[in-house]
């Protein structure tokens, strides 16, 4: 009992420890004219779902949710967030060359159509960051459109 | 015909200079590195991408995760070494769009499920031919087509062998697709 009592204590402490650890925000007030939306025009229904549904994770800019406040959550967040913009920054579209923007596109449209993207366990908390069934057609037809003009 | 093609390969080449680059002494271990002209050091990196590449193919054409996400270690190391000095800056801009672009794919080989590892072979396919079209090569090559990938719109792959062996469909549909051309 004494072995469980101590093992709670140091875990508390730890829990309390890192909290003094604080992540840097994934937040600017730049506005980017490399930006997916400026460069390419896109269609307003079109740009809030890609904004709702990408944008934590694929730009400069995160909303965070309440909970990243909290070690070690925010580390998780961030990890996920350094991640994403390494795969794909939206924000910096018009900087990447040709090919490397059909090779984004080609992954960008078999992720969203095999449901890996938005991540499970992204949309579990936003539910808004979900795509409908229409919603995943009209983005892979706007996306393939993209491809296919490059 | 692939002796001339060839021979005028290698005189495009003669103009660089000697292997003086880290490469020199790298690439040995390599079994298609003792065929190489010693004194090209870019060539032997473009051999050293393609043989990786046909790594990485004949592991997704025999199912075989393990093996092809190490060929995309050794691929990844590859593409950051490449030298692209003695191309012309036209060449050297379109090189490293290519390299910047196959890296990723590369990496994502290397600590991926199978089928995401095949979805950065289809994308590493396209970079490696393209960047073959520039380098030359001394191998006799085979341009593949699966006419079935990715929900029907079709991937292409490079082979050594004229036998169709499909990295896509790995044991599935192991004989789908066909040749677009050779490559000397």
């Amino acid at each position: 009992m004494k072995v469980f009592k101590t093992i709670a204590w140091i875990l508390l402490i730890a829990f309390v420890g890192i909290q003094f650890f604080p992540t840097d925000r994934n937040q600017n007030e730049a506005v980017y004219v490399s930006d997916f939306m400026r460069v390419n025009n896109v269609p307003a229904v079109i740009q809030n779902k890609i904004e709702v549904s990408c944008y934590d994770c694929h730009s400069n800019n995160t909303k965070y949710p309440w909970y990243n406040k909290i070690q070690p959550a925010a580390w998780f967040l961030e990890d996920h967030i350094k991640e994403g913009k390494d795969e794909l920054n939206f924000n910096e579209w018009g900087d990447y060359s040709d090919r490397r923007k059909n090779s984004k596109l080609r992954s960008i449209i078999s992720q969203i159509e095999d449901d890996e993207m938005p991540l499970d366990s992204y949309t579990l908390i936003h539910r808004d960051a979900k795509f409908s069934e229409s919603e995943k057609k009209e983005i892979i037809k706007y996306m393939t459109k993209l491809k296919n003009n490059l | 015909m692939a002796l001339v093609s060839l021979i005028t390969m290698s005189c495009k080449d003669g103009k660089k200079e000697g292997a003086t680059g880290p490469m020199s002494n790298e690439m040995h271990q390599e079994d298609a590195a003792s065929e190489m002209m010693a004194d090209n050091s870019s060539k032997e990196g473009s051999s050293a991408i393609l043989n990786d590449y046909l790594k990485i193919k004949n592991a997704l054409v025999a199912d075989n995760q393990e093996d092809a996400a190490k060929a995309g270690g050794m691929l990844f190391a590859d593409f950051k070494k490449f030298d692209k000095s003695s191309y012309s800056s036209d060449e050297q801009q379109e090189l490293t769009d290519i390299i910047e672009d196959a890296k990723e794919s590369a990496e994502h080989i290397s600590d991926s499920p199978i089928e995401h590892q095949r979805e950065h072979f289809d994308i590493l396919s396209k970079d490696v031919i393209d960047m073959i079209a520039i380098t030359g090569t001394d191998q006799k090559l085979y341009q593949d087509f699966c006419p079935m990938y990715n929900d029907n719109k079709g991937a292409q792959w490079l082979s050594t062998t004229e036998e169709i062996k499909n990295p896509y469909m790995g044991s599935k549909m192991p004989g789908c697709g066909k040749v677009q051309k050779e490559i000397k």
